[in-house]
């Protein structure tokens, strides 16, 4: 064996490796999900069960966590998308220098630990008598989602061509209609793109939204409480559908995205 | 209904660079007008002043005799063809003709009637429900013609809007657009850096240098009878041998040059004394001694069918270009010889150096 | 900002900026500048707050100082920061180098699937699956047991377990810009390379490597910080002796009740991120604008 076939080898057993560490996490805690075992394991297998899912099913809590998750993520994006836009347009129109700095100062929130961003917001809002509770969840959340927003229109507006405003402004329509008409339809992908990971950001964020949480108990502080508390397959289960929610989403929204790119030939 | 177009001293200023100045002419109602020039002279900074998307920093604009100041792209009568045609990718062909009558608030239903009658005009009946991206290239350009006159604009402004198409296309679009513009009597401000595209097309042309108006005429006035140096030298092919005045008789000039004196009509301001250039079209050089002669190396002969065209240097070192009709190639001189040409001082111009 | 209402009139324009400014002033610039002031003041009952001994200090950041134990976590966090970042460039690096110039465009398809679906998926359910087949009687040690690599089981919670699951969890961050930079190296140059004789080793010191500085610097900063900044992982794959720091300034705001010192605390470690981002970004010479892509 040559030097060369050696190193390919070890490189495909790396290879490997990497998927497995990749999976096999994810693997064994979704099929813990079906063991009869109380502590969530796989070995030893102590018989195949769909206890576990009628469990997590009958739980009253997980289904209030579940609601309270859904409210924020709803809220955050409803304001991290108009806000996220805005910040997108000001931005691009801005000149060169005064541009730069308030780049810097608009990405601040992405370069700020999540726990500081969920503290700075506890401590703020307290001044004004406001407690942890979902409407501070929802500030502390879209102070970094508008971020993502923000980039995610950035770029696709630099592919926008902006003699298409000048054409319809041409044609007699108004700035309003030049935006709703013109503009907004082109964002679109990137809207629809941002607000899924709005979602996603909001639902899965764990480090701002413990501090700013006060009573509510969003989806991730429960799993992390249950975690400490009392682990039963029960979670296991909540975590394998979602596990199967989000991969069947990135998968529909990966399906969608390339349809609009075969749909819409670039001209 | 068609408006006039009266540009009256206008200039632009970006910061320190001064991109158009003092510019005036007139187009008339119903007229073909074509703005000519090198890229970067101003022109389509003048289109932009007339459309509304700048306001000229000096003189005004008036269109149907209203001045136009303070009056946005869109409340004015014009419509713009862009460059890029600048079509909606995202709305199918319809609704694309139809946006200037949605932003005047006309019902679906009529917008859509309109929308087909104009594919009907453009010859593109039943496409309207395709989108931008789905045509070729020429039917775009139609499809942004027919979003144009939707509006009923009283002057249709034109970007450069056959230069992106094959030549073959270009030939047949002109011919379309001349056309269209003959049939709906719209004033057309036509914008292009192609002289053969202004004068095949135009009534008028103004052609444009380095921010400032050379000249505005007719087609052929602009072949036969250039005004200054850069309009002899841009339009149409010319040889240019340089010389001074030394007789002015009523139209014609006399210019004492090294190889010798030579006669051409003159233009206005031309005076004894004065550095000056003969202009001669290589249609214009006839093979053999003659009225004004002019002693030359031949380097190359070109042969393109109804003509060929003999490429060389005359004794003054003045690059020398000459077309022979085919019927004549006998006359023309082989390669590598020395030659002489003559023309007919009606047939040159002579204008002062700028 | 003329240019601003220019483009979009009055309406939309004002819209737009009030969004933007309401942004950057209540929930960017506020917080921060409040939490900066809470540190600088003592922690006093209600009747006292604004009275005689309402002085701004910096007791708050001396007493991290002197407190020996937060002093030895916070220094911890730092380092293992550090190697949390060191070790997912190490992983991630062969990974990101074979994607982007060996792969063919299909095994490409399925490697960029492979990597990012995991991270599609909740970090709290990540860290549960670590939390799992960590367990004292759980997977790993049964197998290791099962082929008598170990005689009893391993104790993983804690400095080890905290290391895989964040190791784990940073991967995409560390290979997404890796993998982007590599990209852009034009294949001919490592053949370059190699056809004048340089060894694996040389081509990718010599040739790879700069040309994926700015990825690499990029995919390195947001680990550290990530990893600095996380609580999930501390809290469930550590053990009472590998605390965070950012554990300690939970407690300060839950347990301890002492939100002036946790506000200290919180800041320390914003400004300690920071540094670290900005110096790195500066000496790896990559602008912030080709950060956040």
């Amino acid at each position: 064996m040559t030097p060369d076939r050696i190193f390919r080898g070890l490189f495909v057993l790396y290879l490997l490796a990497f998927v497995a560490y990749l999976f096999a996490p994810l693997l064994i805690m979704s099929v813990a999900a079906f063991n009869e075992s109380r502590f969530p394991t796989v070995i030893p297998w102590q018989g195949t069960t769909l206890q576990w899912f009628s469990a997590m099913w009958a739980d009253a809590a997980m289904w209030k966590a579940l609601g309270t998750s859904a409210i924020v993520a709803v809220l955050v994006v409803l304001v991290a998308l108009p806000v996220g836009t805005a910040a997108a347009l000001v931005l691009t129109t801005l000149h060169a220098r005064a541009r730069s700095f308030a780049y810097a100062v608009m990405v601040s929130p992405l370069l700020t630990p999540g726990v500081v961003i969920g503290i700075s917001t506890l401590i703020l809002w307290r001044q004004v008598g406001v407690g942890g509770g979902i409407a501070l969840i929802v500030v502390a959340q879209t102070t970094f989602i508008i971020c993502y927003v923000m980039l995610m229109v950035m770029a696709r507006l630099q592919r926008f061509d902006r003699t298409q405003e000048e054409a319809a402004l041409g044609l007699g329509a108004s700035k309003l209609m030049v935006f709703r008409r013109v503009l907004l339809p082109f964002l679109r992908p990137a809207l629809l793109a941002s607000g899924g990971l709005a979602i996603l950001q909001s639902v899965e964020n764990y480090n701002t939204t413990l501090f700013v949480r006060g009573f509510e108990t969003p989806l991730t502080v429960f799993i992390a409480t249950k975690v400490r508390t009392g682990l039963t397959p029960a979670v296991n289960a909540l975590a394998l559908v979602i596990i199967a929610a989000t991969v069947i989403g990135a998968v529909a929204y990966e399906v969608a995205r390339r349809r609009q790119l075969t749909r819409q030939p670039r001209s | 209904m068609s408006h006039s177009v009266e540009l009256d001293g206008i200039g632009m200023t970006f910061g320190t660079t001064r991109a158009v100045s003092d510019v005036s002419f007139t187009v008339q109602a119903g007229e073909f007008f074509s703005i000519l020039g090198p890229s970067g002279c101003g022109k389509t900074t003048i289109l932009r002043m007339v459309a509304g998307f700048l306001e000229p920093t000096e003189g005004r604009v008036l269109i149907g005799g209203r001045d136009m100041r303070g009056l946005g792209p869109n409340q004015r009568p014009t419509a713009m063809i862009f460059q890029s045609l600048a079509l909606f990718p995202l709305m199918p062909v319809w609704e694309n003709i139809a946006f200037g009558l949605e932003a005047r608030g006309m019902g679906k239903a009529e917008r859509r009637k309109r929308a087909d009658e104009l594919l009907r005009l453009i010859a593109l009946e039943g496409y309207g429900d395709r989108m931008p991206g789905e045509l070729s290239g020429g039917q775009r350009q139609r499809v942004a013609i027919a979003r144009a006159l939707a509006v009923e604009p009283g002057v249709l402004l034109l970007d450069e809007p056959l230069s992106a198409l094959d030549l073959k296309l270009r030939q047949h679009m002109r011919a379309e657009l001349r056309a269209l513009q003959k049939r709906t009597g719209v004033t057309f401000i036509y914008i292009t850096h192609d002289q053969s595209e202004a004068l095949a097309m135009s009534d008028r042309v103004a052609v444009m240098s380095a921010g400032l108006l050379q000249q505005v005429a007719t087609p052929r006035e602009l072949y036969d009878n250039p005004a200054t140096p850069f309009v002899a030298r841009f339009v149409g092919e010319t040889n240019a041998i340089t010389g001074r005045v030394s007789a002015v008789d009523g139209a014609m000039a006399t210019v004492e040059t090294q190889m010798g004196a030579l006669q051409g009509r003159a233009r206005h301001g031309v005076a004894p004394g004065q550095a000056a250039t003969v202009y001669i079209r290589p249609e214009a050089l006839i093979p053999g001694a003659g009225a004004n002669t002019l002693p030359a190396t031949v380097e190359r002969v070109d042969f393109e069918g109804a003509f060929a065209l003999v490429h060389g240097r005359f004794a003054d070192g003045a690059a020398l270009a000459a077309s022979v009709p085919s019927t004549r190639l006998a006359d023309a001189p082989a390669p590598g010889t020395d030659a002489r040409f003559s023309f007919a001082p009606d047939h040159a111009v002579v204008l002062a150096d700028a | 900002m003329r240019d601003l209402y220019g483009r979009f009139g009055g309406g939309l324009a004002t819209i737009f900026l009030s969004l933007v400014l309401v942004w950057l002033a209540a929930m960017v610039l506020a917080p921060n500048l409040m939490m900066i002031d809470y540190a600088l003041r003592p922690n006093l009952p209600p009747a006292q707050i604004g009275g005689p001994q309402d002085v701004r200090s910096l007791d708050n950041f001396l007493y991290l100082a002197n407190e020996g134990v937060h002093r030895a976590i916070f220094l911890k966090t730092i380092w293992a920061s550090a190697l949390v970042a060191a070790l997912t460039l190490v992983v991630c690096y062969p990974i990101a180098f074979w994607m982007a110039q060996r792969a063919t465009p299909g095994q490409l398809a399925v490697a960029l699937m492979l990597v990012i679906i995991p991270f599609f998926i909740n970090e709290v359910l990540r860290t549960l699956a670590w939390f799992i087949l960590l367990a004292y009687r759980g997977p790993l040690n049964a197998v290791l047991q099962g082929i008598e690599l170990i005689d009893t089981p391993i104790r993983w919670q804690g400095n080890g377990g905290v290391l895989a699951g964040m190791v784990y969890a940073y991967i995409l961050f560390m290979l997404l810009p890796i993998y982007n930079a590599i990209e852009s190296l034009d294949k001919s140059q490592v053949e370059a390379a190699r056809d004048l004789g340089a060894s694996t080793v040389r081509i990718h010191r010599r040739v790879v490597i700069p040309h994926a500085k700015a990825g690499i610097a990029t995919g390195c900063v947001f680990t550290f910080m990530l990893a600095a900044g996380s609580y999930v992982a501390p809290a469930l794959l550590g053990s009472p002796g590998s605390r965070w720091f950012t554990e300690i300034i939970y407690n300060w705001f839950f347990e301890g009740g002492d939100w002036n010192r946790g506000a200290a605390y919180a800041l320390t470690l914003l400004v300690l991120c920071l540094a670290v981002v900005l110096a790195t970004l500066r000496i790896a010479r990559v602008n912030l604008t080709d950060v956040a892509k």
